[in-house]
């Protein structure tokens, strides 16, 4: 067999435990009570557009993104606005956001909510643009940039290839893989509008070969859809990297500092491919999301498809309830993933999983010397010396994390999983990002 | 409900440990530590035992008296350097200078620059140097292997005290190599470690299954010993050919004297030996290349440890001017 493609710099393998990919996604009950941020992307927060005591549909717009890079917020349930008030969303901190009573389920009549698929694309490249933009759609890989900005090409640049990212590269997590399994037109369907909103004639679907039954699946289904290649991946972390995976099916580098489209390529998720199409074909705003809840002491770790705003304790409950020996409490992914201050955290766009850790799993290990293994060199996706960036970061030398390219790190936390000498490498390095990012900004302005 | 633990990601650590590490080498040692006992007895056994708990009794002392900081001794990385310290000495060496050696190694060029990780040189190789030159008689006096058991051929007397390459450094004042040769044991028995040295000079092929098993534990990388053993083969194969009657094959710089030791297990020190793929490749051929140099134009006949501590005073420079292959850097040039 041909040597399956994967990146090359760097990269670990960490243990899978995909424990929930074998649970079809099931629908999660409504909450009583929806806690709406009103920053669920990437920029600017949306401004709300409801007040307190106005009754709001499923689906209807609450908030609205006016930045240039900002997005439409939708209510996820309908009932009536009981307050908008600073609440704590994933990030820990205290966001606007907008209360709901949930009374009923009463959807706008706008949105087509059968089951039948609808292939034919019968809006143009600008209005598939402005639908996105409308329907609130973000990625859904994490990162939650507003995809309608994507899909605008700079001048002077061009599009070749539109990427879907089926790696799903964190371990534990399985929305994408059951996504795939279970929604695999629609996500065709999807990524033929982004390619007709992007104007390329060539999309690829990066998906890693331990998840055989999707690559099969999207395989099968592609023959009937034209210009989109299947390509199976050799698993390596972080492969879901959006340079890594560019790299990965196209062999093509995205240079220092450089967005994709400069080596002609957009990056999007399976999961924002079907909320793409969803938004265009049926006219839905993007109000739920497939989010994984697992962990090795719950009862039933499963896949639903959840209402933003629902806190993440009533899928807890559903799974089982939360454990005994429970330690940690991660929004994500374990290596790229945030740690949960509570379990009344919402779900948001970007809410990829819930990942419950022991608590023998949630302590670090003991920190000591740093031997120049250089183990952490190795498993550098982006070439870089986590070490001695670290060094840097710690002795406050920003000069020189900016010259040892600390702003290349995609915090993929290779460096830190990989130390055999515990070291907290990437927390040296964010904060090496965060004051060298400050010079840089604050050096435009002068 | 219990707290909470809140931390940056990632969330999950690897297996790797330090300990784990050191404990690898020290196995992967273990072949080579059989074959010397094998071929010097008791001796050898007295040797590995001194060595090792002197080096970690010293490093005990310094961190508990002197530093008085945390103690350590137990992360495995002051019993390689004892072992690797035996392995680098005559096995007749008298014990009081071998606890001198281990206190040099730990105390002078590993504690006092800071302990683990902060080593600029191999401590082992440090402190052999250090005997070296300060004891050059018993550093240069080897026993004649002698076989525990099994029917091995009558060890030459003209060999006895002497190293292949000390004999054939010594000899080629007189005769030729191919002369030389002929009174020696032979490539196989260089190979399996029956010839004088050092306890971990001796048996290549004992080395060599140690050093297998540190490759598969991913302990080492193959930059080092590759570059090291390639420059070695590479610029005594030339000179080899260019006169065969002065100079020895590369096959036997190979398999004599500390070469397999040092490209295996002493240049590929994690703290001493550079950071980058291509830092290493070149730190290595420099090994190979000072190596060949002190074999047969330097005053000693063995080069390896020389190589290998003046390689690690380079390893910054190397560090500083050999960055790894940056993500995206071929297309920033265009």
């Amino acid at each position: 067999m041909a040597m399956l493609k994967t990146f090359k710099l760097g990269g670990v393998h960490p243990p899978e435990n995909k424990l929930s990919a074998g649970r079809a996604i099931e629908v999660l009950p409504l909450p009583e009570q929806a806690f709406i941020p009103l920053n669920q992307n990437l920029g600017a927060p949306g401004v709300p557009l409801v007040q307190k005591g106005e009754q709001v549909k499923t689906g209807q717009l609450i908030a609205k993104g006016e930045a240039f890079i900002s997005s439409n917020v939708h209510s996820s349930v309908s009932g009536k606005v009981l307050k908008i008030d600073d609440l704590m969303d994933p990030s820990g901190y205290r966001r606007p956001s907008v209360v709901i009573q949930v009374e009923g389920d009463e959807w706008v009549p706008s949105i087509d909510r059968s089951e039948t698929l609808v292939r034919n694309i019968s809006l143009s490249q600008k209005e598939i643009i402005e639908k996105i933009h409308e329907m609130g759609i973000v990625g859904l890989g994490g990162a939650t940039f507003p995809s309608h900005v994507k899909l605008m090409v700079p001048a002077g640049k061009k599009a070749e290839v539109l990427i879907i990212n089926g790696v799903e590269c964190e371990p534990y997590l399985t929305a994408d893989h059951r996504l795939m399994l279970e929604k695999g037109a629609e996500i065709l369907v999807g990524t033929s509008i982004l390619m007709k909103g992007l104007g390329v004639e060539r999309a690829i679907i990066g998906i890693e070969n331990n998840k055989p039954d999707a690559i099969s699946n999207m395989s099968e289904l592609s023959k009937s859809f034209q210009g989109i290649t299947i390509v199976p991946l050799r698993v390596k972390y972080p492969q879901g990297g959006e340079k890594q995976l560019i790299k990965a099916v196209t062999g093509r580098e995205v240079p220092s500092g450089k967005l994709p489209i400069e080596v002609g390529a957009v990056v999007n998720n399976v999961g924002t491919a079907f909320a793409v199409y969803e938004a265009v074909q049926k006219n839905k705003p993007l109000f739920e999301r497939v989010v994984t809840i697992t962990g090795k002491s719950l009862k039933e770790p499963g896949n639903y498809l959840v209402r933003t705003g629902t806190p993440i304790s009533m899928l807890i409950e559903k799974a089982g309830g939360l454990p005994d020996d429970t330690g940690k409490i991660i929004g994500g992914g374990p290596m790229m993933g945030k740690a949960l201050l509570s379990t009344e955290i919402p779900v948001v766009k970007g809410s990829s999983g819930i990942l419950i850790l022991r608590k023998n799993e949630s302590k670090r290990v003991p920190v000591i010397h740093c031997i120049r293994c250089a183990r952490c060199v190795s498993a550098c996706p982006m070439g870089l010396e986590p070490l001695l960036l670290a060094q840097y970061a710690q002795q406050e030398m920003w000069d020189d994390c900016e010259r040892e390219r600390v702003m290349d790190c995609i915090e993929c936390g290779s460096c830190h999983y990989t130390c055999p000498s515990g070291r907290p490498l990437l927390d040296y390095i964010r904060l090496g990002k965060f004051r060298v990012g400050q010079i840089i900004r604050n050096r435009g302005k002068n | 409900m219990s707290v909470l633990t809140v931390s940056g990601s990632p969330h999950i650590h690897g297996d790797a440990s330090v300990k784990k590490i050191m404990y690898t080498v020290v196995y992967a040692m273990v072949p080579a530590m059989l074959v010397s006992v094998y071929f010097f007895g008791l001796d050898a056994l007295r040797v590995l035992v001194i060595s090792s708990l002197a080096c970690l009794f010293f490093e005990w002392l310094i961190q508990k008296y002197l530093i008085k900081g945390p103690v350590s001794v137990n992360d495995g990385s002051a019993l390689v350097t004892g072992v690797l310290l035996a392995f680098n000495v005559p096995t007749n060496l008298p014990v009081w200078i071998l606890i001198i050696g281990a206190f040099v190694s730990i105390g002078m060029a590993k504690m006092s620059f800071g302990g683990l990780g902060k080593n600029p040189f191999n401590p082992a190789l440090v402190g052999r140097i250090f005997l070296l030159i300060s004891f050059p008689v018993q550093m240069t006096t080897w026993p004649a292997p002698r076989a525990l058991f099994g029917n091995l051929p009558a060890y030459p007397d003209a060999l006895s005290g002497s190293t292949p390459l000390g004999y054939l450094k010594e000899g080629l004042k007189t005769s030729t190599v191919p002369e030389l040769f002929e009174t020696m044991p032979g490539m196989l028995m260089d190979f399996i470690g029956y010839i004088g040295g050092s306890l971990g000079e001796v048996s290549a092929a004992a080395l060599l299954i140690g050093a297998a098993y540190m490759f598969y534990k991913r302990v080492i990388t193959w930059e080092i010993p590759t570059a090291y053993i390639g420059s070695v083969v590479i610029f005594s194969g030339i000179l080899w050919l260019v006169n065969p009657d002065a100079y020895a094959n590369p096959l036997f710089h190979l398999l004599t004297g500390g070469l397999i030791l040092g490209a295996f297990y002493m240049a590929t020190d994690m703290v001493s030996s550079p950071i980058s793929s291509r830092a290493q490749i070149i730190f290595g051929i420099g090994c190979g290349v000072i190596t060949i140099l002190i074999r047969i134009w330097g005053a000693y006949p063995e080069g390896v440890s020389f190589a290998i501590v003046i390689m690690n005073a380079f390893t910054p420079l190397l560090n500083k001017g050999f960055k790894p292959k940056r993500f995206g850097e071929r297309l920033k040039a265009a």
